[in-house]
């Protein structure tokens, strides 16, 4: 710096700034030492990862037979599943109200649920350390991976075979067995369900049926699609003429390139929400799940909903109930989920979600003892061989960690902003 | 001096100390180290790997969401100030009762932030009591909408954070000596010169720590995008909550923190240097 | 007033003008921030006649039912109950915890002193979302089950820095040091001094740290939600209930608070107006 009339610039800094002492020094560095040193133990042990120990009382190890003759009732288990789907009358439930009847259980029902992998990031750091999660039974969809990861990393207890009596005289042949859990071993389906279109006839006069109305600018800004990658993706799919479940990572580029176009004409990108903004009308089309639409239109008063089976192609998926490995009710859940299965609980819950029943017999229940024949005779309830030949399925997710990944980050971009 | 005196700013400010050493700078320091691990995305068995690209891969994925987040919180910002400036002056200048009206300003803000947000929601719905009104009488075309638009976060996060810019402008325009702008107008200034060239600038450390305070959190801000915002109005707040609660990625999730984190410390540095007051703290 | 000489030259209708501009658009401001409440109240008195009721904007008739059935949604209570339970114990522990740190701040110079109060500082000036992701990564690290313990924990954090830093800004006018001395000239012992002396200087401060504590906590939403795990919070339950849409009994709660703070607010302005009262018969 220029010296000018003979003072120094530096001379200035010297005699008026501040100096960091040495003692200062030292102790600034101390503190900053001590914060980061007690971090660095706790970095140095990085995080747990799983822990796959089945922790079993005494010898016999988790879900096996002896285990669960060991297990007592404690009259109550805590339930997660989705809203919207389990019958509901003014706030409370019928066939949970006749179940604590009958056994004495106590049912403590969330409707927790709104996202697979939303909820499974929820309960996973519990699962890893091997704590309570808040649930005894949890229901997930195969369209997903969270299920199939956590029946791979042992976080399901396997049920107990012996009460699974209504299970395997009543379930209906297309739940049984999924890829990821052949024989039943830890899982049993809940319902079932298709994804297809939905639309209101309030603003949309003529009658959609094709997969395609769903890029139509004459909706712009009133279009709903699914936050859910794997849902968003087969929708994509499917509007370009192919088969999820084996496509591939070509095809993938080119759906997700269908999809980035009708980005703009999007309005947003909804996960279970979208049934709130098509009843808002925020969206007047839209993605959709079929119990959904059957539900609002059939109890809410929402007439104007309308459920359509595309001429591409509906995409069917299934719910499954899963008992995590550290419930602490577990033969209290293991009770009520073979109890889902007897035909009049089957159909009582049909009867109100309009979801695909997993117990075929309840189909002559319904017409006859609950005389709903709409119910009844639908294909969105009791598929036929008409709707399976419209019936597409998710890719198998448990293949691999890479192949979930490569769909993922085909289609996350497009809907997260 | 007393022996026992030294060691009692110790002994008093310990619990605090220990409290906020344990629970706020060694998270901090964890969610940095946290941002530099690799985790295996089904066990989450996490390691130190010093992975320095998922900084870059982060900007490079979401700068769009951190320049969408520069412009909603900066206009909500500036909206704020307008709208606090003359607020605060007159609370600060004007009113008689000073401690009542401020009250009633932050009244509204009693009511659970979640539900305030939800309200705007309902009020600014499509079909809803403003927007249904102004189509039934054919003023708006029957698609239009102003939910899931920017002007809707923007707008959210305005009314959502008046408090935070208020209150740091009351506390400054009420510290002006009265007897300064007395002395102003006592050598002829008008009250608009006295303003602009008395009041003004010693507000100025207030107006700054203001806009720090106000847009600071806001940047950070999810909810309102996520009420009242579509998919094309994310901000990184939604991100690194997505990436944290629903894909469980924390190394990216943490990255992105650290960058949002590094913004707000350069505005405290920037303070600090340029106003060299005390600090921020006086203003709350 | 003075400014009236430098404005003589002007007419008085538009120094009345001028004079009425700044309340009304006080006033503007304020009702324009109060729309939303009124609204809330107003639609607490909706009817629906659906299964699930949810709130929507159609007016279906006025009653009172929800008022009636506040507690019947479930879930609901639960939440709100622990929220107030978790601010409750926030507030007095922050309470605590702060003002001790607050009286060190004002009455001592210590070494680290100014440490602190960059830290205090710091966390206030931290998005909640930093603070919410970092505490996450943290109790992940050490395997903390997430649940009513981090909750505590983070709400605490969080509240001790604005519970200082309140309780100081009211102690810095007074000389503690100076007032505890002087009554121990006068005889009183420690014990006597601390009680009758020093706590009711500090109380007004430490009543209004924790009256913030207490606010900030029960309405914590973003921190609450990464540090919560499956617990719910009252703001936590309303956001999931978003989803599918939230029941009045949310708008009734929210009336409640909102009607507690309005108490508070009334009760504020009647003191005001006593003191007021009492310092003009004073004269």
């Amino acid at each position: 710096m220029a010296r000018w009339n003979g003072w120094d610039p530096a001379l200035d800094r010297g005699l008026t700034q501040p100096r960091m002492s040495r003692r200062q020094f030292l102790r600034t560095a101390g503190a900053g030492a001590g914060v980061l040193g007690l971090s660095s133990v706790l970095v140095a042990c990085g995080t747990r990862g799983t822990s796959t120990t089945k922790s079993g009382t005494g010898a016999e190890s988790l879900g096996s037979p002896e285990w669960w003759g060991k297990q007592q009732l404690h009259h109550e288990f805590s339930f997660a599943n989705w809203a919207y789907y389990i019958d509901t009358v003014h706030g409370a439930h019928p066939t949970l109200d006749q179940f604590t009847k009958k056994t004495g259980i106590h049912v403590d029902y969330h409707e927790d649920v709104t996202d697979n992998i939303a909820f499974f990031a929820k309960i996973r750091p519990d699962l890893q350390q091997g704590n309570y999660t808040g649930y005894d039974l949890i229901v997930s969809t195969d369209n997903d991976p969270p299920i199939s990861q956590m029946v791979k990393l042992g976080w399901a207890i396997p049920l107990d075979q012996s009460m699974m009596t209504n299970y395997y005289k009543y379930s209906s042949s297309l739940v049984r067995s999924p890829s990821f859990d052949p024989d039943n071993k830890y899982v049993m389906a809940w319902q079932s369900g298709f994804t297809g279109m939905a639309y209101n006839t309030k603003y949309i006069d003529e009658p959609i049926t094709s997969l395609q109305s769903l890029w139509n600018p004459k909706y712009a800004g009133k279009i709903g699609m699914m936050s859910i990658a794997s849902e968003l993706g087969a929708q994509g799919l499917l509007a370009i003429g192919k088969d999820p479940a084996t496509s591939t990572q070509a095809d993938w580029d080119q759906a997700a390139a269908k999809l980035e176009e009708q980005k703009p004409l999007v309005r947003s990108y909804y996960d279970a929400s979208y049934l709130r903004a098509l009843k808002n009308e925020d969206i007047w089309i839209s993605m959709a799940w079929s119990g959904d639409i059957f539900y609002a239109s059939t109890y809410q008063g929402y007439e104007t909903l309308q459920f359509v089976v595309p001429d591409e192609g509906v995409m069917f998926w299934t719910d499954y109930m899963m008992i995590p490995y550290t419930a602490r009710n577990p033969l209290d859940a293991m009770t009520y989920m073979d109890s889902v299965y007897d035909p009049h609980t089957a159909a009582l819950i049909a009867d109100y979600i309009g979801y695909v029943c997993p117990v075929p017999a309840a189909q002559e229940i319904i017409r006859k003892d609950l005389h709903d024949p709409a119910v009844a005779n639908s294909p969105m309830v009791f598929p036929t061989k008409d709707t399976e030949a419209l019936t597409h399925h998710f890719p198998d997710w448990s293949k691999s960690q890479d192949f979930v990944n490569a769909w993922n980050s085909t289609f996350v971009p497009i809907f997260e902003g | 001096m007393h022996p026992r005196k030294r060691i009692a700013p110790y002994l008093l400010g310990s619990p605090a100390g220990l409290w906020l050493t344990l629970f706020f700078l060694v998270p901090l320091v964890t969610l940095l180290s946290l941002s530099l691990q690799t985790c295996d995305p089904l066990t989450l068995a996490c390691r130190l790997t010093w992975h320095w690209q998922e900084f870059s891969a982060s900007i490079a994925d979401y700068h769009a969401q951190f320049v969408r987040s520069l412009l909603y919180a900066g206009s909500a910002t500036a909206i704020d100030i307008v709208v606090s400036f003359p607020l605060a002056y007159w609370i600060a200048f004007r009113a008689r009762r000073k401690s009542v009206f401020l009250l009633m300003l932050l009244l509204p803000f009693f009511v659970s932030f979640v539900i305030r947000t939800l309200l705007w929601q309902f009020i600014l719905s499509d079909q809803g009591i403003v927007l249904g009104t102004l189509k039934a009488v054919r003023l708006l075309p029957e698609n239009f909408h102003v939910l899931a638009t920017g002007a809707a976060v923007v707008a959210g996060i305005a009314y959502n954070y008046l408090p935070f810019t208020v209150l740091p402008l009351f506390v400054a325009l009420d510290r002006v000596d009265r007897r300064v702008v007395e002395a102003a107008h006592d050598l002829y200034a008008t009250r608009a010169v006295a303003f602009v060239r008395v009041i003004l600038p010693l507000a100025i450390p207030g107006l700054f720590a203001a806009t720090l305070l106000t847009f600071v959190p806001a940047m950070g801000d999810f909810v309102n995008a996520a009420i009242l915002g579509g998919t094309s109005n994310t901000m990184i707040g939604n991100i690194i909550q997505t990436q944290f609660l629903v894909f469980s990625d924390y190394p990216s999730g943490s990255a992105l923190s650290a960058l949002l984190m590094s913004f707000m410390l350069v505005g405290v540095l920037l303070y600090s240097r340029l106003l060299r007051s005390a600090t921020i703290q006086e203003y709350l | 007033m003075n400014a009236s000489e430098a404005s003589a030259t002007q007419g008085r209708r538009r120094r009345r003008w001028r004079y009425y501009a700044l309340p009304v658009f006080a006033a503007a401001v304020i009702g324009y921030l109060l729309v939303p409440i009124a609204l809330m109240v107003v639609y607490s008195f909706n009817d629906s006649n659906a299964n699930l009721p949810t709130v929507t904007f159609n007016w279906q008739g006025f009653t009172t039912r929800w008022y009636a059935g506040w507690d019947q949604v479930p879930g609901l209570t639960p939440a709100f109950f622990l929220s107030l339970r978790l601010a409750l114990l926030t507030s007095v522990v922050a309470t605590a915890m702060g003002t001790l740190l607050a009286v060190a701040l004002v009455r001592y110079r210590f070494r680290g002193k100014r440490g602190i109060e960059q830290v205090l500082t710091l966390v206030i000036a931290t998005p909640e979302i930093v603070l919410g992701a970092s505490l996450l990564g943290f109790f992940i690290t050490l395997a903390i089950p997430k649940g009513f313990l981090t909750l505590f924990i983070a709400h605490v954090m969080f509240s001790i820095a604005y519970v200082t830093i309140t309780v100081r800004a009211r102690l810095a006018g007074f000389d503690i040091a100076g007032f505890e001395e002087a009554a121990q000239d006068l005889g009183a012992t420690p014990w006597v001094t601390f009680w009758k002396v020093t706590l009711p200087l500090i109380f007004p401060g430490m009543l209004a740290g924790g009256l913030l504590a207490f606010a900030l906590s029960i309405d914590d939403f973003v921190t609450s939600s990464f540090v919560a795990g499956t617990t719910s919070t009252f703001p936590l339950w309303i956001w999931g209930a978003v989803k599918v849409g939230i029941p009045p009994q949310v708008f009734v709660l929210g009336t409640m608070i909102f009607g507690l703070g309005l108490i508070f607010v009334g009760t504020n302005i009647a003191l005001e107006l006593r003191k007021d009262e009492r310092r003009r018969a004073l004269r």
